[in-house]
Formats: structure tokens, sequence, C-alpha cells
């Protein structure tokens, strides 16, 4: 049973962070392998807003998710502008050194330590007997209920607001888009936008759950086979992406070993790419064939 | 020296020759001359630093052939590294096997693993290549984490420095001119390489993959030989590093690892061999660049005590203002000043000069 749980709130947590990846490839066609870093950036402006600003969770959590957007923003401003029209590999090759100079600020700015922004937003991580022998933290419940809110609200924005409509076009035929008058800049600093505010609110909650420290950032790097398992471009992929993912990892800690685990992911990441190499519900043509 | 008139070639023999004029071959020579007499002058610190870029250099050549010429994008390079180091700690712990056996054991080792890494290249390729690799790497790096732990060596294998014959290759002198004899022969038969059959169908798969097939080059052969190339290579260079350090642990080939050498090869330029070495010379002393400019800036204290959170960001800086701002890398600056003093008056070569 506590199996079944582990495995959900992982998934969750997968299925927050790895939207990111995906909105970030539909906008630009650039994997973002810095989005690890993003995440526990999100996770250090948590922390600073709860000693340094507000410690109410509410009002602090918010201002966090502005900062993380505002990232967002900065980060494809200031940077992955000017990587448009170069080669793929070189985007993405920006994105890992971001990820590099990042992780090195993240040590600079607040050090290496293991922090706890919980102790200061005076709340508290009880678990709870939800079945029989299965317990389930106060954290893993928020990840599970904000996955849930975050991909409803995607998908009605998706599905029905005019900008939505509009980011979609952008993804599938930019130079449609741009003949029609959209500022291609405005709607890939929106992706990116969304990107990290999401990656940053995984890295939120996971702060939360487990405590805050540098190393954070391999949970993303974990998560980018589940974006590939799911269909890069698909948004809804990611579910069932996450799903195998969480499951591979899960009964590797239980019935393999921890250092299994570690590879699980990219275990099942390299059977994908051999059988089915455009994903579960990813587009066909998307993929660069051989 | 070819002036803005132009070098002009009258024979075959100087069409094939690699060292064209004589001013050349006097700077080449001067070049091995003073890296052979380097070591008697240079302090134990310099000398190890040069150490480091020729043991560098074996991988960074290894991953310029397989990215810069046939254009397949691999993220597993830390990966083949560390298969290099654990068959030779393994052998070395296991059978108690000298280097005559290690060394084409890695390189074996390597070839099928570069089989295995480029079996992906012949149904994808960009993103989706780069992503298999780099589940390669994690792959490789677990067995030989399993290694570590079953066999109980948890903190890392110790490996006895080699011996050649009589010789036990141990004093850093020894190691420089092992390397340097390496790096050279290295060099040469890359340069060769590129210039012959294999290179130039590489260079036609990576320019244009269709249009190589249609010229009759089989796709699929070619990429598949320059995996198997350059993992050997690579693997071999592992097995160096195993000796060198004389302790191989799973710690030492994480991403950053794959990270460094493909920053060697785009700071120095892809799709040429002297940005290799450009490139990894400019990796390897970084970090020491970055500490004698810390202590030039009077850096508070407080700062210093994470020297390596320093390096780590400027590491992705510099590698971000060379992706940005100069696409060719650092043989493409060294291109355009050589050019400017070549060919003045003028601005720009002749055509076909």
């Amino acid at each position: 049973m506590q199996i079944y749980v582990n495995i959900i709130t992982l998934a969750s947590l997968y299925c927050l962070i790895c939207c990111g990846y995906v909105l970030i490839y539909r906008a630009s066609r650039v994997l973002n392998l810095a989005h690890g870093e993003m995440m526990t950036i999100g996770g250090y402006f948590l922390f600073t807003v709860s000693i340094g600003i507000i410690a109410d969770p509410i009002p602090s959590f918010l201002l966090s998710f502005l900062l993380s957007l505002l990232l967002g923003f900065v980060v494809y401003f200031f940077l992955m502008r000017f990587m448009t029209g170069e080669s793929v590999f070189a985007a993405v090759l920006v994105t890992v050194a971001l990820g590099i100079l990042m992780r090195g600020l993240i040590t600079l700015i607040w050090t290496s330590q293991l922090w706890h922004p919980l102790q200061h937003l005076d709340m508290e991580n009880t678990s709870h007997q939800i079945a029989e022998g299965a317990v389930i933290s106060t954290f893993g419940v928020v990840t599970i209920l904000s996955t849930i809110v975050l991909y409803l609200g995607l998908f009605l924005c998706f599905k029905f607001t005019r900008w939505g409509l509009r980011m979609r076009a952008v993804g599938e035929k930019p130079l449609l888009a741009a003949q029609r008058g959209f500022g291609l800049h405005k709607f890939y600093a929106l992706s990116w936008g969304i990107a990290v505010f999401s990656g940053g609110l995984a890295g939120m909650i996971q702060a939360c759950d487990s405590g805050l420290d540098p190393s954070m950032f391999v949970i993303g790097l974990k998560a980018f086979p589940v974006v590939l398992v799911g269909g890069l471009d698909s948004l809804v992929g990611v579910i069932p992406g996450a799903f195998v993912v969480a499951a591979a990892e899960v009964l590797a800690i239980n019935y393999i070993s921890p250092q299994a685990s570690e590879v699980a992911p990219f275990a099942v990441l390299l059977a994908m790419l051999l059988i089915r190499p455009w994903g579960l519900f990813g587009t066909k043509e998307e993929l660069e064939r051989v | 020296m070819a002036f803005a008139s132009g070098y002009f070639k009258t024979s075959y023999a100087k069409d094939l020759s690699i060292v064209e004029t004589r001013s050349r071959w006097i700077c080449l020579l001067l070049l091995i001359l003073g890296l052979a007499v380097f070591p008697f002058f240079a302090s134990p610190f310099f000398l190890d630093l040069a150490t480091q870029v020729f043991l560098a250099l074996i991988g960074a050549v290894a991953l310029m052939l397989l990215t810069g010429y046939a254009g397949q994008i691999s993220l597993g390079h830390a990966g083949l590294i560390a298969a290099g180091a654990f068959t030779t700690a393994i052998l070395f712990k296991e059978l108690k096997a000298p280097l005559f056996v290690t060394l084409p054991a890695s390189g074996l080792v390597g070839g099928l693993l570069g089989i295995i890494f480029g079996l992906p290249s012949l149904r994808l390729k960009g993103l989706y290549l780069a992503l298999s690799t780099l589940a390669l790497h994690f792959i490789v790096v677990y067995l030989g984490a399993e290694y570590e732990s079953t066999r109980g060596y948890a903190t890392g294998v110790v490996i006895d420095p080699p011996s050649l014959g009589p010789l036990i290759i141990q004093d850093p002198r020894l190691w420089y001119f092992v390397l340097l004899i390496i790096d050279i022969l290295v060099v040469i038969f890359a340069i060769n390489l590129v210039r012959s059959r294999t290179g130039r169908a590489w260079m036609a798969i990576r320019d244009r993959d269709v249009a190589a097939e249609a010229l009759g080059i089989k796709v699929s052969a070619y990429k598949l030989s320059a995996f198997v190339l350059s993992s050997v290579l690579t693997s071999i260079a592992g097995c160096l590093f195993a000796y060198f350090r004389g302790f191989v642990s799973v710690e030492a080939f994480s991403l950053l690892m794959t990270i460094e050498y493909i920053a060697m090869i785009i700071i120095g330029g892809l799709g040429s061999i002297l940005g290799t070495v450009f490139g990894t010379i400019f990796v390897v002393l970084l970090p020491y660049i970055i500490d004698i400019l810390v202590d030039a800036l009077n850096v508070p204290a407080r700062l210093t005590t994470y020297m390596f959170a320093i390096k780590y960001a400027s590491f992705g800086l510099v590698m971000i203002i060379f992706l940005v701002l100069e696409p060719a890398g650092l043989v493409g600056i060294w291109r355009r000043v050589r050019d400017y003093f070549m060919l003045w008056p003028f601005r720009y070569r002749p055509l076909g000069g």
C-alpha cells in the first residue's frame, strides 16, 4: 500500500517539474537542462522570502511564485532570446552552462548548508495515516493537489483563453503566428515564465517536504526521462510518463537497491528511445529521425 | 609563411604534406623543443598543469572527432572515460593485470560500448541522440558504483603506478613525457584521419546526411565507426586517467566531467584539432586563472571559502559567453587575429587563397 502512495506522490512531483520542460520545448524546441537548478532556486526564493520579508505562509508563497515567474522572463530576455535561430544543440548547451552558473551562484548566495524553510513559516509537515499501512506527509498531499490544480489550470488556459490559443499557435508554427502579428518573443518569454514558475513551485514544495540544499537539482535531472517517455511536446503525456518513471524508481528502491533507483529513470528512457522514440503521446513528425 | 598573395602548391607531395612551409616547420620544431625542455625548468606545479592538459587532450580529441567532425552529439563522454578507468581498476584488482593488458582491454571495452552508444544514432539524431547517450552515461557509472560497493571498495579503488618493462612510471617528469608522446601520436592520427576518406565521409554526414547518402557514403557504417573510434580513444584516456590518479572512484565521473569536455571543444571551436588543443588548455587552466584573479582582486575572505562555487559559476559563465558571443571558439579568434596581421593592408583573404 505504501508503495502505491509513494508512486503517486513521486509521480505528481515529476508532473509538476516536467510541465516546465514541455512548455519550453513546445515553444522554442529547446530542452531546458537547467530546469533542476531553476526548481532549486524556487525553493530558495521561498526560504529567503520567509526569513527576510514575510513569514506568513500564503503571502510568502505568492511572492515566491512571482519571483519564479520573473526569473523565467529574465532568463528568456537576457539569455535565451539570443539563441533563437542558433542550432538546437547550442541552445541546449547554453541551458547546461546556465545550470552550472546557477549552481555556483546558489552555493555562493545561500551556502551549501541544509535549510528548512518550513521552520520560518510556522508550519509543520505531519504524517497522515490514510489507509492500512500507508502514510503520506502533508506536503505529499500538497504536491498531489497542486499538480491537479496546475494541470487543470493549464488545460483550461490553453483550451479556452485567447492567450492560450495564441501560445499553441506560436508553438505549432512560429512563422505563421508571426505573420498574424503575434510578438513571438512575448509568448516565448511567457512559456519560460510559466515553466520556471511550475518548476519553482515543485522546488518550494520539495523544500518544505524534505529541506533545501544545492543538490536538489538532481531531481530535475531525473525528471527529464518523464518528458521523453510521455513525448517531448505533449503536456498530457507527462502524466502517464511520470507514473511509469516514478513506478520504476520506487520499485527499484524496494526490490533492487537505492543505487539502482538512481538509474531506473534512465533505463526507462533508454528503453523508450529504442522502442518508441517519440514517446507515448508525442507527435511522430516532431522527431528528428534518420 | 602564407602571405596575402597565397601559398601555391607546386607538387603533389606539397599538396599532401601536413606542415606546409619552412617557417611552419621551424615553428613546430621550436614548439617541440620547448615542450621537451619544459619539465627541466618548470616548477612541479606547472609540470602538473601541463600533464593534466595532456591527459585531458586525448579525451577532448576523441570527442572532437565524434562531435566536431562526424556531427554526432554525445553527452556520455564521462561514462566512456569511467568505462576505461573501471576496466583498468577491475583488471588490476582481480587479475593483477599489467599496463600492456589493461590498455588494450580498456580500448576493447570502449569499442564495444561505442557500438552500444552508437546504435541509437542509427535511428535518432540531434537532441534525442544526446539524451540516449546521457542515459548510457548514468548506466555505465551505475555499473561502476555497483562494482565498488559489492567488492567492498566503497571509497574507490587504489591502483599501483604502471610499469613499462623495468621502468615504473611514477615520476611526474616521466608521466609528462609519456603523455606528451601519446598526445603527439593522437594528434597526428586525428589530423590524418580527418583528411582521409573516413574523415571526409564524417564531415559530409555532419553537414547534410541525406546528401552524404546520395553521394554513396554508407551513413550508418560511418556513424558507427565514428562512435567506435571515439570511444576506443576515450576509454584509453580513461585507462591512463586511472593510472595517473592512482585511484578510481565513481564520484570523479560526474556529468560535470562530460560538460567540461564539451566545453573544451566548444570553447576551442568545433571542427578543428588546433581548436581542441586551445580549448583543452583553456578549460584545464581556467580554475587556476580564477585563483590568480581572486588573489589579485582582494575578494573578501568570506567568499574565498567558496572558491569551488566561484569556479563553478565562472565556468558556466565563460561557457555561456562563448556559446552566445563567439560560436567559432578560440580558434576563430586565433584565425581572425592571424589573418589581420598576415593580410595587412588587406582585410579579406583572396578567393581560393
